[in-house]
């Protein structure tokens, strides 16, 4: 089982080292970086433009192949991923950024998951019943919304919510408010912050699983092994659970791997909807100010995210099917 | 377990076209399909909102006055009237003819790039799945890379550089990373249809690949590609909404919905119209279209969803 984990682990990591050097590359011939310094008044000339380029790895007249085998062999040998447009370090910014992004991606991927194999759960032992009905329905109306407009949406409720208030419960700009003190009034604060966005993400990522769970859990309550354990004494709870659900997750642990890629596409367009200043907004401004370190270095950060992932939904599957288990 | 569920259709698919009817007689398979799709609310309702909509992107223009980029500049941002009927935006565009604009152009990237999507994951997916050997393992590894990739970030950089073919290329793009999923169940699909006795007896008449591909395992796998063709007009919708929603897929003067969604976030916690409109004709469409891919899902799959106990 060991030797099978690492051995994916490191087919996963050569794929994301040629997802990165594709991006790149991909980076290069689509991006102008040159474009970032034409048309200032007073006029840069040739050559500071050329010298500044260069310094940051892009210097058009070297073969694009070159930089990108440059760029990967600093990130190799000195953990450097370049300079960004405003000669931040990328990596830095990375780190700091990822670290607001992952509050949120953590928060939606557990809860959602969690809230997606209940509903689903739910909604398959209580079939065609008005709750199974009802949850099906809005977890269709919530797949068709996306994740941006969910998030306008909420925005709008909480506008309403607060002023029936009368008082700013619900915040919906950047991730904190600056020029508090006290940490127990910082901490509201940031749960504030917090709740729209999370509830947009947790409601994406419920939304998918619970059909899914929903449709493996109905394979799962037909097969045999149910009724063996009902028939052996088992109560109907204890049989859905200790049996049903964990046989039924298994699949899941799978869709959960495929199911992440979306969520952090998800979750950046939330942290852009909401003004966070997170990886969201990091990728995005590389890609309009033309910087090819700074894109080349989100995209490897959400291929590493998605390695994890991978990874994670491996253990997990092993963890839960005894077949696996060697 | 998915495929599992799908292998037991194949079996079912690859029998004698006949089954029976509730009515004791025989039926050809599309027949029974039909039947069950026919007692099916969820598809009466997902075929009436979508037809009604395409419906209206096209020929509702034709019953309205407004045009969507001529502004009224007497009214600008102003609620619902019956003047204007979804009101206008900022800068006085009529709400109504914007939508229907704006509905027009992701429809037609939608109803192109999820079935494309569909097509290309069939044809690599068999390939793979029926020659094996080293075509497989080369064709599995770069779904794999592909799955790696984040797709989003890739169309952002791609979609500058279109211009004006912005609406091909989009379909072009949104079909190109729309489909490795999809591929990897048809290969898992086409490896054992491989190994069946039709195939088989196909490939000793000396019947070349493709040939064996496009009679015989696309057929057999004609339900889960319809499915998938269905759910993959929401899926592209979304990403063209999306790419359009940062600024990054179809530009000015061109509308879609991504668009309008955009140009009027700002206004939305005031002047919820604006986003609205376009919001719920999007939801509403795409919310039709799942309705519609649920129910075929339920009619062609024996083992899932209505069919059921």
């Amino acid at each position: 089982m060991l030797a099978y984990l690492v051995r994916r682990i490191i087919n996963y990591l050569i794929l994301t080292i040629i997802a990165t050097l594709l991006a790149y590359i991909l980076a290069s011939y689509t991006l102008n970086p040159e474009a970032r310094y034409l048309g200032r008044n007073p006029p840069l000339n040739q050559n500071s433009i050329h010298n500044i380029l260069a310094g940051l790895g892009q210097d058009p007249s070297v073969p694009v192949i070159q930089r990108a085998l440059t760029w990967f062999g600093n990130i190799i040998f000195h953990g450097d991923f370049g300079m960004m447009y405003n000669n931040q370090p990328v990596l830095h910014s990375i780190i700091v950024r990822s670290g607001i992004s992952l509050q949120l991606l953590i928060v939606g991927t557990i809860l959602g998951a969690f809230l997606g194999v209940v509903l689903g759960v739910w909604g398959a032992v209580r079939q065609y019943r008005a709750s199974d009905q009802i949850v099906t329905a809005l977890s269709f109306l919530v797949l068709a919304t996306p994740a941006f407009v969910l998030g306008v949406l909420l925005m709008i409720t909480a506008t309403r919510f607060n002023a029936a208030v009368g008082h700013q419960v619900i915040s919906f700009t950047g991730q904190y408010t600056p020029g508090l003190s006290g940490t127990g009034r910082i901490l509201a604060d940031r749960v504030s912050h917090l709740v729209l966005p999370s509830i947009a993400l947790i409601m994406t990522g419920a939304a998918s699983y619970s059909r899914y769970q929903r449709s493996v859990m109905l394979d799962v309550l037909a097969s045999d092994f149910i009724r063996t354990a009902r028939s052996k004494g088992r109560r109907r709870g204890s049989a859905m659970i200790r049996h049903g659900v964990r046989v039924a997750l298994i699949p899941m642990s799978t869709f959960f791997a495929y199911n992440f890629g979306l969520l952090v596409t998800g979750s950046t367009f939330l942290e852009t909807v909401f003004s966070w200043h997170g990886m969201g907004e990091l990728a995005l401004t590389s890609i309009t100010n033309h910087d090819i370190n700074g894109v080349s270095g989100s995209i490897c950060y959400v291929a590493v995210l998605i390695l994890i992932a991978s990874t994670l939904s491996e253990v997990l599957y092993a963890a839960l099917d005894p077949r696996v288990r060697v | 377990m998915t495929t599992q569920q799908v292998d037991e259709l194949g079996i079912d698919l690859t029998g004698p076209e006949q089954a029976t009817t509730e009515r004791g007689g025989h039926a050809s398979r599309g027949m029974l399909v039909w039947l069950r799709m026919r007692k099916s609310p969820r598809f009466w309702i997902g075929i009436g909102i979508v037809g009604l909509m395409a419906l209206w992107a096209i020929f509702g223009p034709l019953f309205y006055p407004w045009k969507p980029n001529v502004q009224d500049l007497f009214n600008t941002g102003s609620p619902p009237s019956a003047d204007h009927w979804l009101g206008t935006d900022a800068v006085g565009n009529d709400m109504y003819a914007l939508v229907m604009a704006g509905l027009r152009t992701s429809l037609i990237i939608g109803l192109i790039a999820g079935p494309a999507a569909t097509l290309i994951a069939a044809i690599v997916g068999s390939l793979a799945g029926y020659l094996g050997g080293r075509v497989d393992a080369v064709i599995s590894w770069f779904i794999n890379l592909m799955l790696v990739i984040p797709s989003f970030f890739i169309l952002i950089m791609i979609t500058p550089v279109l211009n004006h073919l912005i609406i091909p290329g989009l379909i072009f793009f949104i079909a190109g990373f729309g489909w490795m999923v999809m591929g990897q169940v048809v290969r898992g699909q086409a490896r054992s249809l491989r190994q069946r006795d039709f195939v088989r007896a196909a490939r000793y008449m000396g019947i070349g690949t493709f040939e064996i591909i496009r009679r015989h395992i696309i057929p057999s796998m004609a339900s889960l590609l319809i499915i998938d063709a269905t759910l993959g007009v929401v899926g592209a919708v979304l990403s063209e909404t999306a790419l359009s929603y940062f600024g990054f897929g179809i530009q000015p003067p061109r509308t879609s919905i991504g668009t309008l969604l955009a140009d009027n976030t700002q206004a939305a916690t005031t002047q919820p119209w604006m986003f609205l409109s376009p919001a719920i004709v999007l939801v509403v469409l795409l919310f039709g279209v799942s309705l519609i891919g649920e129910a075929l899902r339920d009619a062609l799959d024996p083992t899932s969803g209505a069919a059921r106990d």
